[in-house]
């Protein structure tokens, strides 16, 4: 509760919020929004912004751009929550069992953690999901695969300082399995920066995702912002409403989220938020 | 004194020499790996290997088929096949790519240069403004400029590069016509060596520009909060109370030390850059790896997607290696601790 009231202080962080929760709305209310199916056409091509029942105007097969980004905003928020799910998952066990057992396994598990984060990690991904095929569950599956090792990273850092307190030490002592001991003493008392950077990496992945449709590797029965800018970017000349506005939603979003999760930062981890005022 | 300058020297060389055996190992270890990873992809896609290899085209013909399965050993059982494959990496063959009717590496070879110089180009400029705006900001914290470039690089952070680099497009070339919007160089123009280079230099200024951008905005907040880092610290105040300039003690003092983590980020973002070349060429038709890389995906060429995924990883580590070596150049303490 305490500290729910301080992030409701935190200015830049309800900034993001309110700008988040618009995104949200909109993406539940699309359906009631825009009754049509966002592939259909509904007007004539070209439309630009501020037409007859065009709000953003039109593109070049007369889909409403408005409807488009609505339907996008479904897409890009479950794919940034999922796959940051998907990241989490192997991150934190990665890092879990390297900062539990240390040693040998941390050493192991370390050195594949770097060499993720040496390979491109946006390659990869289109490479995952030009291999398994441009459904949902692979473009989850591919932006999770390259999006956990600072996830992983970050927990074994936790995991490693608190290994060593009292209570983890009693509960290993009271000859509690290892898992146990992960899960019921050490992780709820790592969460809070696991929360954040988490927070962050549902940004990440919503701008990998737009990258990826954009180069035409998104699932292609779902709408989206970066599949309708990669269709439109070759009519920009005549038409800078079809790949402006759509790209607007990205950055909006992408921001908010952002924003969210400093504000998460300065109330979850009070500690570095005050030294960072203090300078 | 010139014995402890040779020691100083012999203790240098070899943590040289051992930084670069180092590096060496794990070159070797990620192209393994990579190439390791590249021959699972293969046997994981849809479809028979010696199909995939050969892209996929329907009507592949049984003779080249069988050809390709006799090269890659297709019918040997699988650790025997990974060793015929790495062999063929080692010794640099790449594959062939039946979709362009050429070898991958030279078409790999053929489009690197373009990549090179865009990638190393944005890193430098994103190295150098970022570096440079986050100093000013620093050193200003507080003040309105300071608060304009927080801003900006909050958004410039939440931008997809191809978007940004579509906006400029649109902006300096459909509505102001300053810049070319597309290609490496003015085709079926006659020009002299000289305006060949300028004619170069305007195309590469919007790809750069959005494809640095977004690491300038990284390097700027790093830098930023660096720096407010450093003020407080006793050797600034020590140097303000021998009486040196503002500029001297930013300069000689400050910055030597706050740019230390800058470094060490732009080393991680490496990979970032590259990946982010992929979309940059693709908005901007620009002839590298990335716009390849776009291509062999469209159509499917696996050997050709396979032969840059290795091509670009070689890359980030190399940049890698790069700013290990700055970091190395840079840092202050460095040369004390060999001395010691």
């Amino acid at each position: 509760m305490e500290r729910l009231k301080t992030f409701l202080r935190h200015p830049t962080g309800m900034i993001g919020l309110v700008i988040l929760m618009a995104v949200v709305v909109l993406a539940v209310l699309a359906p009631t929004l825009f009754p049509d199916d966002p592939w259909e056409m509904v007007a004539a091509p070209f439309q630009p912004p501020a037409s007859e029942g065009l709000p953003l105007g039109s593109d070049m097969l007369g889909r409403s751009v408005a409807a488009g980004i609505a339907y996008g905003a479904r897409v890009s928020l479950t794919i940034g929550v999922a796959s940051t799910l998907a990241a989490l998952c192997i991150g934190v066990t990665i890092g879990a069992i390297a900062g539990y057992f240390g040693g040998k396994v941390d050493d192991l598990m370390m050195r594949i953690t770097e060499l993720f984060q040496t390979i491109p990690g946006f390659v990869l991904a289109i490479l995952l999901v030009a291999t398994i095929g441009p459904t949902l569950t692979n473009v989850i599956i591919s932006i999770g695969a390259v999006s956990w090792p600072p996830l992983a990273r970050l927990t074994r850092a936790e995991f490693m300082r608190l290994r060593g307190r009292e209570f983890v030490q009693a509960a290993v002592c009271q000859g509690q399995a290892p898992m146990v001991v992960a899960l019921r003493h050490i992780l709820p008392n790592a969460i809070s920066p696991i929360i954040v950077t988490g927070s962050l990496t549902i940004a990440t992945a919503i701008l990998i995702e737009s990258a990826l449709s954009f180069m035409g590797l998104g699932d292609p029965n779902l709408m989206s912002w970066g599949l309708m800018i990669g269709a439109s970017r070759t009519v920009i000349r005549q038409a800078w409403w079809m790949s402006m506005f759509p790209g607007i939603a990205i950055v909006l979003t992408v921001l908010a989220i952002n924003l969210v999760g400093e504000g998460l930062n300065d109330t979850l981890n009070p500690r570095i938020s005050r030294k960072a005022r203090k300078a | 004194m010139r014995a402890l300058a040779l020691s100083i020297t012999g203790s240098r060389g070899v943590a040289i020499a051992i930084a670069i055996a180092q590096w060496l190992v794990r070159f070797v270890a990620v192209v393994l790996v990579i190439a390791t990873f590249n021959f699972v992809l293969v046997h994981a896609a849809p479809g028979d290997p010696a199909q995939v290899m050969a892209g996929q085209s329907g009507s592949a013909d049984e003779q080249m088929l069988a050809q390709l399965r006799a090269e890659y050993g297709l019918d040997k059982p699988y650790p025997v096949q990974l060793a015929i494959y790495l062999k063929r990496i080692v010794t640099l063959d790449l594959g062939y790519s039946y979709r362009q009717q050429r070898s991958v590496l030279s078409l790999i070879a053929e489009r690197l240069p373009a990549t090179l110089l865009l990638t190393c180009s944005a890193f430098l400029l994103s190295l150098v403004a970022g570096v440079s705006l986050g100093t000013l900001a620093g050193v200003r914290a507080g003040k309105w400029s300071d608060t304009a470039l927080t801003i900006i690089s909050l958004f410039l952070y939440a931008m997809p590069v191809f978007w940004l680099g579509l906006m400029l497009v649109l902006l300096f070339s459909v509505k102001l016509d300053w810049l070319p919007a597309f290609g490496y160089v003015s085709i079926g123009v006659p020009m002299t060596p000289f305006e060949r280079v300028v004619d170069i230099a305007a195309h590469m200024v919007l790809p750069v520009v959005s494809l640095g951008s977004v690491l300038m905005a990284i390097y700027a907040r790093l830098m930023r909060s660096a720096i407010i880092d450093v003020a407080h610290q006793d050797f600034i105040k020590t140097a303000r109370a021998k009486g040196l300039k503002r500029g001297q003690i930013i300069f000689r003092h400050m910055l030597r030390n706050a740019v230390l983590p800058v470094v060490t980020v732009a080393g991680m973002q490496a990979g970032t850059l590259v990946g982010g070349s992929v979309v940059i060429e693709t908005v901007f038709a620009w002839p590298g790896l990335g716009r390849l890389t776009f291509d062999s995906v469209l159509q499917r060429d696996y050997p050709l997607m396979l032969g840059i995924f290795l091509v670009m990883s070689v890359i980030v580590i190399v940049l890698n290696f790069l700013t290990d070596t700055i970091y190395r150049i840079v840092d202050p303490r460095v040369s004390l601790r060999a001395a010691s």
